[in-house]
């Protein structure tokens, strides 16, 4: 019987990193929380993505999200559909972004996925310093795997990624 | 007493932040869910959900709680929120419920539901009012909603119990879960 919340896995780079990606994620728990500290490894603020899968990674246009954000002089709100991946915050180059997915129902097999997220983005030159995120995955499968990757970039060495899991009674 | 159409568990506590109690609703639906006689032995409560009401003619329902079953104008809320086209706020006063956030409607995608993460904080002190806020949303592929929330409840008394509605007196369908939690200070 695992605890109510959980520290399931924990990575941290040691050196630029394209992807990373957590697989085999135990079924044993209600919630998924993804606490993430990362800087990009390029020259600007990029965008992060997202997939999930059960045995392997979605890759289809399953994929849709709607954020708010806030860029220090205006709040914006957009949303893109029927996508490969999903977005959930962006990532700057100077200080680390920090946010905190959470996958709600993770392992239920009735119902779409979502994830909410919120993104802090410290960098002062950068848009979208804070926001909010909702993501969805239309499957119904239960989430065994998740993976990250920033567009076009890579996660900087020390970056972390730290996946719990919270078990409801 | 068994409620029809509610499964609901408590489970052994372990560690600092501990599963209370957790709401499944069955088939028949629900029109609220309760949490009471909430101990008053943590810092902090957060509530977890996945939520579906059968709302007529909409793919959004919103969220309401009463605490302690107080009904009176004791109620006040800010929101920020973006619909995907763009970015809004809102306010009341003197409210008689919280409104706290999201879950879909009958008009949703099938199997979709809205989502919610919402923690009362210092909620057993009897020295301050109590100060709600949560992170939630709703997406639907082409439409859909976030924000973030934050609520006020003019009372002093400790939360002993949660009564979960919705503002539209949708009932909440088979799969909806609520989940409370208790965190240690």
């Amino acid at each position: 019987m695992p605890a109510t919340y959980e520290n399931i896995a924990t990575t941290t780079l040691t050196s630029n990193t394209t992807n990373v990606e957590f697989l085999n994620i135990s079924q044993a728990f209600t919630d998924l929380v993804l606490v993430v500290s990362a800087k990009d490894s390029g020259t600007g603020t990029v965008n992060t993505n997202i997939r999930v899968g059960n045995g392997s990674f979605d890759t289809g246009s399953n994929y849709s999200y709607t954020f708010l954000g806030g860029s220090g002089s205006a709040a914006s709100s957009g949303r893109s559909s029927n996508i490969t991946s999903t977005l959930w915050g962006a990532i700057g180059t100077t200080n680390n972004t920090v946010a905190m997915l959470h996958f709600m129902n993770y392992s239920n097999t009735t119902t779409n996925k979502t994830i909410l997220s919120r993104n802090s983005l410290p960098d002062q030159s950068s848009g979208q310093s804070v926001s909010a995120w909702a993501l969805l995955w239309r499957s119904t499968s239960a989430i065994n795997r998740i993976q990250l990757y920033p567009g076009g970039q890579q996660f900087a060495s020390g970056s972390t990624f730290t996946l719990y899991g919270i078990k409801a009674a | 007493m068994i409620i029809p159409g509610i499964i609901a568990s408590r489970f052994t506590p372990q560690g600092d932040f501990e599963s209370i109690a957790t709401v499944s609703v069955g088939a028949g639906g629900s029109s609220s869910i309760s949490f009471n006689s909430i101990p008053s032995t943590y810092q902090h409560l957060q509530l977890r959900w996945i939520g579906r009401t059968n709302r007529a003619g909409n793919a959004s329902d919103t969220v309401t709680i009463a605490l302690n079953s107080d009904s009176g104008a004791n109620y006040s809320y800010h929101n920020l929120y973006g619909d995907g086209s763009a970015a809004g706020a809102g306010a009341g006063a003197n409210t008689t419920i919280m409104y706290v956030g999201w879950v879909a409607g009958a008009t949703a995608l099938s199997n979709t539901f809205g989502v919610g993460v919402l923690d009362i904080l210092d909620y057993a002190n009897t020295n301050k009012y109590k100060t709600v806020r949560s992170l939630t949303g709703r997406e639907n592929n082409g439409s859909g909603i976030v924000s973030i929330e934050s609520n006020s409840w003019r009372s002093t008394s400790a939360v002993t119990s949660l009564t979960i509605t919705s503002q539209f007196g949708g009932t909440y369908q088979q799969h909806s879960q609520f989940a409370l939690y208790g965190i240690r200070g």
